[in-house]
């Protein structure tokens, strides 16, 4: 009996060394990935959503990429680049030996011709004979809002694998805009031959090629076998992106293994995919806030500091992401994700406290609440990556407020005109809930652009503070990162003393997969790669 | 007969042109437009202008309406906001499918209800009768949805029968050509895809037609019965007719003229009940395609696809009244 106990103890240690060791990857297979809408278009310049940047992550590639986990930039198509003291010119030195899957070879006239044909007023060079870029179809949503016209002065190209970026202005995330999709390269050639088509017929340099799209259904890549990186994938012959609309449909599907990867799967689905024996988990903090801010056009909220603290105290955050984010959530202290650099971990968690809450009132001015006319919380009516559900999230806040003898009431509209109404800060909105999911995993992209309100009439958030200002100018023109993340924990630490929005949670993504699945991961840009994932038999 | 189609035609005119005056003004009174929702948080007003300027939302309503209008009358359906696609295209991909799924659901619909009705009629309260008149009521009952998801479970989980959702298994080969995909595979002499679309149909088919199965059933019983107390029923009889003969020659076809009325109202609600069916089963058609431009705004899809819809409405209750014609020469159509 011993010895038999014995032998069973050393099977399972050798079955667990055996699992431990990394499996080589197997090339071959079709992935399966299920999704809950379909692309809306596939050209990089002009998609705005999810499902179509997905696709155009596997088959475009940009000069620069981030790290597989984290949004630290590193060298793609462009192999190193080099920045002139002053700072307004890029010089950027290109791989060699790159090909579009249309057999074109990638060069700096592409990189011109890609980026070029977003500026609004076109100053570009081409090293060779070039091309006469059509007009925009309409204006480029991301290249737009990310202000590019506002940095980007001229585009060269100096010979056949150099491009050269002068800007208007010294912007410190200028590089890492460059490893979002709408900067992807993409054939100029393939543009040509049908620029209205484009947006359906996708060609670039990633490790896959488009193949065929049914609109709704299905949409199918195939491996590019002459990827200029050798190492590693891709490994997968196909990957089929199919659109389930339904979640528990989706869920079912992965269930009986008619797809790999579900993603979104409802809350519930998540739980039941722990105990199948098939199925495991995979998850990402994703790199998004959702927040509650006050209306800084409007008294008393503009000008006291204590008020805004005193609601801070009164909110039970830690209650609304356990039981509204069930789980998939990590309550916030600071307005940027723990996972991007910069974060100030030194900024206390703001202290939940009925007590705390009312003493913060009292000094405020409002002891009791007394004075204070009936408020509004305005509430998202969408789930949003940030926020599953706004009013929910809404109705608890206003019963946490009402303990303090605030008095507060739930206000929502359809989401266009929330967003619409949002911006014009009415008076008839005291707080509101709203959030943001990164772009470029820069600080500037979550602080300066939601929080800065002196920058721009049109940010969120109309906070007006002039050191906070002072700060974000100096953020985006320093180009040493270490110095940057200085001056981003400083603004931190204002934010934390001045509280001009409360901070509630990060939301994380876990999504259900095949245990077949090898070397999936999400990223924090919510980004799918599948260059490296391949299949167990 | 011909005149008649012909007046029946021309009033096509006046009907889209009221469709397009409430459509068009009850889309722009909805709060939130596509560039609002287009852009979502990351929305500079720079980047609102830009966009709206460009789709035209800029310009007086009046003007817009106007551009419309002069697209339909040059049969242009325009282009789509947010894939940037013909809307005709668009339409063309998507309608097939959602045709498909509704004649299969009218074809159960038909046969079952009619076979369930006459049933009941001739052997009225019966256990038959009873049994299949409940049934009817859950059937009229029955959220789509819930039914649509345990069917799935039964069939497709645990018995393994059928596809869940999807029109075409993956890595199954069909040379598209009407976007009729059985017809497709008839026309290609292609077995699989043929076996395997129809599958695919099965489930979502049956579910569609849960609805007008039970209207169909009990108005096919109600319209029999009454038949069946006509005094030529009982001649018919009398002369020594068999059952079968009194019920199939004599009494049914004066029994179906509600009951045709029934069914070409049934395929606009089919039409309909096919945005849920399509969400739930994962159905590339036009249901799925209309509520995603709804939520999205996309003013040229949802005016235009609704125009396309009221159309072919208009032009199946015409087909429905010939249809008439033909079955009750009594009924002549001046």
């Amino acid at each position: 009996m011993l010895k038999k106990i014995l032998v069973l103890i050393l099977l399972a240690v050798l079955a667990s060394v055996g699992t431990s060791v990394a499996a080589a990857p197997k090339p071959g297979g079709t992935l399966i990935f299920g999704r809950g809408g379909d692309s809306v278009g596939l050209d990089p310049a002009y998609e705005t959503d999810g499902n179509s940047f997905m696709i155009c992550d596997n088959v475009f590639e940009a000069l620069v990429e981030y790290k597989d986990e984290s949004t630290d930039v590193e060298p793609l198509l462009a192999e190193s680049w080099s920045i002139s003291p002053d700072s307004l010119t890029y010089t950027f030195k290109l791989r060699k030996g790159v090909k579009f899957h249309d057999g074109t070879p990638f060069n700096a006239d592409a990189v011109v011709f890609s980026l070029g044909r977003q500026m609004k007023e076109r100053k570009i060079k081409f090293f060779g004979k070039g091309w006469e870029i059509p007009s925009q179809e309409r204006p480029p949503e991301y290249w737009v809002s990310m202000e590019m016209d506002k940095t980007v002065d001229s585009i060269e190209a100096a010979d056949e694998h150099t491009v050269v970026f002068k800007l208007k202005r010294v912007e410190a995330p200028f590089i890492a805009n460059l490893g979002m999709d709408f900067a992807d390269i993409i054939s100029p050639a393939a543009f040509m031959k049908n620029p209205k088509e484009f947006v359906r017929n996708p060609v670039g340099t990633g490790p896959f090629k488009f193949i065929k799209w049914v609109k709704d259904d299905q949409l199918l890549l195939e491996k590019f076998k002459e990827y200029w990186n050798k190492k590693g994938g891709p490994y997968l012959d196909k990957v089929v992106f199919r659109a389930i609309p339904e979640n528990s449909v989706r869920f079912l599907e992965l269930k009986t293994g008619n797809i790999h990867i579900c993603q979104f799967p409802n809350p519930a689905d998540i739980d039941l995919a722990k105990k199948d024996q098939k199925m495991k988990l995979i998850s990402q903090a994703g790199m998004n806030i959702g927040y509650l801010g006050f209306n800084h056009m409007k008294e008393p909220w503009k000008s006291n500091a204590k008020l805004r603290k005193a609601l801070a105290a009164a909110i039970n955050r830690k209650a609304i992401v356990d039981n509204i984010y069930q789980g998939q959530g990590q309550l916030a202290k600071n307005c940027i994700p723990p996972t991007m650099w910069g974060y100030n971990d030194a900024v206390p968690m703001i202290d939940y406290g009925v007590d705390k809450a009312k003493a913060l009132l009292a000094e405020a001015g409002f002891p009791d609440g007394k004075d204070l006319p009936e408020i509004t919380l305005w509430s998202m009516p969408v789930a949003r990556p940030y926020n599953p559900e706004g009013l929910k999230v809404g109705v608890a806040m206003v019963s946490d407020l009402a303990k303090i003898g605030i008095k507060a009431r739930v206000v929502s509209f359809e989401w266009g005109t929330y967003l619409k109404r949002q911006r014009e800060q009415p008076p008839d909105m005291d707080l509101f809930q709203l959030g943001w999911t990164g772009d470029n995993g820069d600080p500037d992209n979550f602080l300066a652009v939601l929080f800065d309100g002196m920058a721009d009439p049109a940010i969120r958030t109309q906070w007006h503070n002039q050191q906070y200002h002072d700060l974000m100018t100096q953020g985006k023109q320093t180009i040493d990162q270490a110095k940057r993340g200085e001056i981003y924990k400083n603004a931190q630490k204002l934010m934390y003393d001045e509280m001009p929005v409360i901070p509630i949670a990060h939301s994380t993504q876990t999504w259900p997969l095949l245990k077949k699945v090898q070397d999936f991961k999400l990223h924090p840009t919510a980004s799918i790669r599948l260059r490296n994932v391949w299949l167990e038999k | 007969m011909g005149a008649y189609i012909l007046r029946r035609a021309l009033i096509l005119i006046p009907t889209l042109l009221g469709v397009s005056v409430i459509i068009f003004f009850m889309l722009h009174i909805t709060p939130g437009d596509p560039a609002e929702l287009l852009l979502g948080e990351r929305a500079t007003k720079e980047a609102l202008h830009d966009l709206r300027e460009h789709l035209g939302l800029n310009k007086p309503l009046y003007v817009q309406y106007g551009m419309f209008l002069k697209r339909m009358v040059t049969l242009d359906l325009g282009e789509t906001i947010w894939t940037r696609q013909k809307v005709w295209i668009e339409i063309k991909q998507r309608f097939p499918a959602t045709i498909e799924l509704s004649i299969a659901a009218l074809i159960i619909s038909c046969t079952l209800g009619m076979i369930l009705g006459i049933i009941s009629a001739t052997k009225q309260y019966s256990i038959f009768d009873y049994l299949s008149m409940l049934g009817a009521l859950a059937g009229v009952s029955m959220p789509i949805f819930w039914l649509g998801l345990v069917f799935m479970l039964i069939f497709a989980v645990n018995l393994g029968w059928l596809p869940i959702s999807g029109r075409l298994s993956v890595g199954v080969d069909l040379e598209v050509i009407t976007n009729f995909y059985i017809l497709d595979a008839v026309l290609t002499k292609n077995g699989e895809a043929f076996r395997d679309a129809l599958w695919h149909l099965i489930m979502p088919a049956f579910t569609l037609s849960t609805i007008p199965t039970a209207i169909v059933a009990r108005m096919t019983r109600s319209s029999m019965l009454e038949v069946l107390r006509q005094d030529y029923i009982k001649t018919a009889k009398a002369k020594g007719l068999s059952q079968f003969q009194v019920i199939f020659k004599h009494a049914l076809r004066n029994a179906l003229i509600p009951v045709v009325t029934t069914i070409g109202l049934q395929f606009g609600v089919l039409l309909g009940g096919a945005i849920l069916t399509e969400t739930i089963f994962a159905w590339p058609g036009v249901g799925k395609w209309m509520y995603d431009a709804v939520m999205q705004r996309d003013y040229m899809v949802i005016q235009n696809g609704t125009l396309f819809i009221a159309g072919l409405f208009v032009a199946i209750n015409l087909v429905v009244d010939v249809l008439y014609a033909v079955i009750n020469p009594r009924i002549s159509v001046k």
